[in-house]
């Protein structure tokens, strides 16, 4: 038999029976729906968080009290660890693939009021005038923190577009006064937007002098407690960014004297160590979604199977009057499984319609970015079309193997 | 050579700890033009016999060489091939499918023959032309008399050109009148040079033959003959006698009612 007549054949078949058949693929329409509308937003906050993590710039290294990472810090012997100091920063500086360095402090302030209007959750991170560069935090208007400004203890501040439109929505915050703890900064300059990430504004943050967030912060608390400070350092080039981390690591471990059999007391943290520390989390979410569409697909396969079963049995008469006629076992059992793949991988194609949409809605009215590449299209379809094969193969074999003469007289 | 020649078929069917032969040993021959009806009571045997003629099912021993060729020796795939190319199946309850039309119904054995669409498309209206039923090709079957459903069938039976065509009991689910035209284009067929089997308990039907195999307990009964009944009602020329000839009274053939009852089942 053609091809064609085979595809015709199994359509026939479903034109009789609508609505059972819509009902059979019920299951792998729910599955691929959910598999493709997570996948698709999973996907969308990948291409956000690959978009944050190279903004961090590919020649970035934070140097901190430990690596950063997920659920295996010694809480205990990290807080424990000797302190990152000026000293060290000042140190770096003169590495040979070292181009510039800031050390960091930061701290989150619960609200920043400005003449009755307020911004809360504010980041306040003190750092020196390189910082513009280290960070990749180009300045909108006014200027950055100067070199003086740190060696004077200034109490200036740039502030971000965040604060911006909350708290100067009608006036230029340039040389306006800011309450910052309990001093008054002075507003230098504005920074460029950064965007949000996952809906948390990225702008929602005021630089202050390194020197000045000492004074007026002594106190380290949250994160920053048990990190301390950290010294955010800029390789001279992408390529020299493995020689910076040797020559930061050797530097470190000679200023602590550090003898060789000991670990490092300290972490050297690269754009790829954030990226595998996103990719842990997010391969454990991958692992679950894939359990869960497996399972979906699971039902709606057996689903396919029970009614194949039901249609075999259904057709029996059709089955050996189509063998009589000349229909071999084969002939019998392309036909059946053509019906089962046709049914799951229409069922395919509207879960995937359906996922797409569900995913369009949900980045339409909330922060999270759906984005669908156009394997996920097809993994949808051949994945259902799998199933339809895995679950037709019993119920398509058993029609097959029917004998012609018993299915003649089957009533 | 002869189209068929079958030679100590016996089919066995265990049932328990019993044997039975559904076939006791029943050799036959069929040439090419033949017009045969085989007859017999149910449980004589002769279902299986034309299920065996029909390549449908093998003997369990014995001989049956189709067109010279040894039946018992082939693959399903094989008997599959035969069947569609070679045996035109008519039965008594049509056989249609039910959510096809008439046309794509007479198609399906072209479809299994690999046959292209155009051919399909002139050979089926042929063939519907042939039966009468042109302006029902786009009917299904549940719009059809049951005379029309049967001359579908017919038609599906003759699309693939078959060295034979089987016939179980073709007028059983048809009132007298329509059961007469349908064997009246039994009678056109076999006139045309179709090789016709029936297979009927129907002595009426089965009159329609040149020749009747009575069929009792799984063997031939040679007693109440192997004879060419109605041959000389359609003496001279074949098909010279016209349409109008079929239906004219003939002698009854020796009684095979007389028999006593065999045990029913």
């Amino acid at each position: 038999m053609k091809f064609l007549d085979l595809i015709r054949t199994a359509l026939a078949g479903f034109r009789s029976h609508k609505m059972r058949a819509f009902l059979t693929v019920l299951g792998i329409v729910i599955g691929v729906m959910t598999v493709i509308s997570i996948l698709s937003l999973v996907q969308g906050m990948n291409a956000s968080v690959e978009k944050q993590i190279q903004s961090l710039g590919s020649n970035t290294i934070m140097v901190a009290k430990a690596t950063f990472g997920m659920g295996h810090i010694d809480v205990d012997e990290v807080s424990k660890r000797k302190d990152l100091t000026v000293q060290d920063a000042e140190a770096m500086t003169q590495l040979p693939a070292v181009k510039m360095v800031s050390p960091v402090k930061s701290r989150q302030i619960g609200s920043v009021n400005y003449r009755g209007r307020k911004a809360t959750q504010v980041e306040v991170d003190g750092v020196n005038a390189d910082y513009e560069f280290v960070g990749n935090y180009p300045v909108e208007s006014g200027r950055f923190i100067t070199r003086d400004d740190y060696l004077r203890r200034a109490s200036v501040c740039v502030i971000g577009s965040y604060l911006v439109d909350n708290l100067f929505p009608n006036e230029d915050p340039i040389g306006k006064l800011l309450a910052l703890g309990n001093s008054r900064f002075l507003i230098v300059g504005v920074l460029q937007s950064k965007g949000s990430f996952l809906g948390q504004s990225m702008d929602n943050v005021i630089f202050i002098p390194f020197t000045t967030f000492e004074l007026s912060f002594p106190k380290a608390i949250g994160f920053g407690g048990l990190f301390g400070m950290q010294i955010q350092v800029m390789s001279r080039s992408t390529e020299q960014i493995d020689d910076a981390v040797d020559q930061i690591r050797e530097l470190l471990r000679r200023r602590r004297g550090l003898t060789y059999d000991k670990p490092d007391n300290f972490g050297i943290n690269t754009q790829d160590t954030i990226r595998d520390i996103y990719k842990n989390i997010t391969g454990v979410a991958f692992i679950v979604m894939i359990a869960v569409a497996a399972i979906s697909l699971l039902v709606g396969g057996i689903g396919i199977m029970n009614i194949m079963l039901v249609s075999v049995t259904e057709r029996t008469k059709e089955i050996g009057l189509r063998k009589a006629i000349g229909a071999s076992s084969q002939n019998i059992l392309l036909q059946f499984l053509t019906e089962a793949v046709i049914l799951s991988g229409i069922g395919g194609l509207i879960g995937v319609g359906l996922g797409l949409g569900i995913a369009g809605i949900i980045s339409a009215v909330s922060p999270l970015k759906a984005a669908a590449p156009i394997w996920t299209i097809f993994l949808g379809f051949g994945f259902s079309a799998a199933v339809g094969i895995f679950f037709g193969i019993y119920p398509a074999n058993r029609a097959a193997r029917l004998n012609p003469i018993q299915a003649l007289r089957y009533e | 050579m002869s189209l068929i020649e079958a030679r100590g078929l016996y089919k066995t069917y265990e049932l328990g700890s019993n044997k039975l032969n559904a076939l006791d040993g029943v050799s036959l021959t069929i040439e090419k033009g033949e017009y045969i009806a085989i007859m017999g009571p149910s449980g004589s045997g002769k279902s299986t016999l034309m299920h065996i003629i029909g390549c449908l099912d093998t003997p369990t021993s014995g001989q049956y060489l189709f067109k010279e060729r040894d039946i018992t020796s082939l693959s399903d795939q094989e008997l599959a091939r035969l069947r569609n190319a070679e045996i035109g199946f008519v039965f008594q309850s049509f056989n249609l499918l039910a959510r096809l039309s008439a046309f794509r119904n007479v198609e399906m054995p072209m479809m299994y023959a690999g046959r292209s669409r155009a051919e399909r498309e002139r050979k089926v209206s042929a063939a519907l032309e042939r039966v009468g039923l042109t302006g029902r090709r786009n009917n299904k079957p549940n719009e059809l008399s049951g005379g029309e459903m049967q001359r579908v069938a017919i038609a599906r039976a003759l699309i693939n050109d078959p060295a034979i065509i089987l016939a179980d009991e073709p007028t059983g689910n048809l009132d007298s009148r329509t059961g007469v035209e349908i064997m009246k284009l039994f009678d056109d067929l076999s006139r045309q040079g179709n090789t016709m089997i029936l297979v009927t308990h129907d002595a009426g039907v089965a009159r329609h033959a040149r020749r009747i195999v009575h069929m009792v307990d799984g063997r031939v009964d040679e007693a109440a003959g192997s004879r060419p009944i109605a041959t000389e009602l359609l003496a001279g020329p074949l098909g010279d006698t016209g349409p109008s000839a079929s239906p004219a009274p003939a002698p009854r053939p020796p009684t095979p009612d007389l028999r006593p009852p065999t045990t029913g089942h």
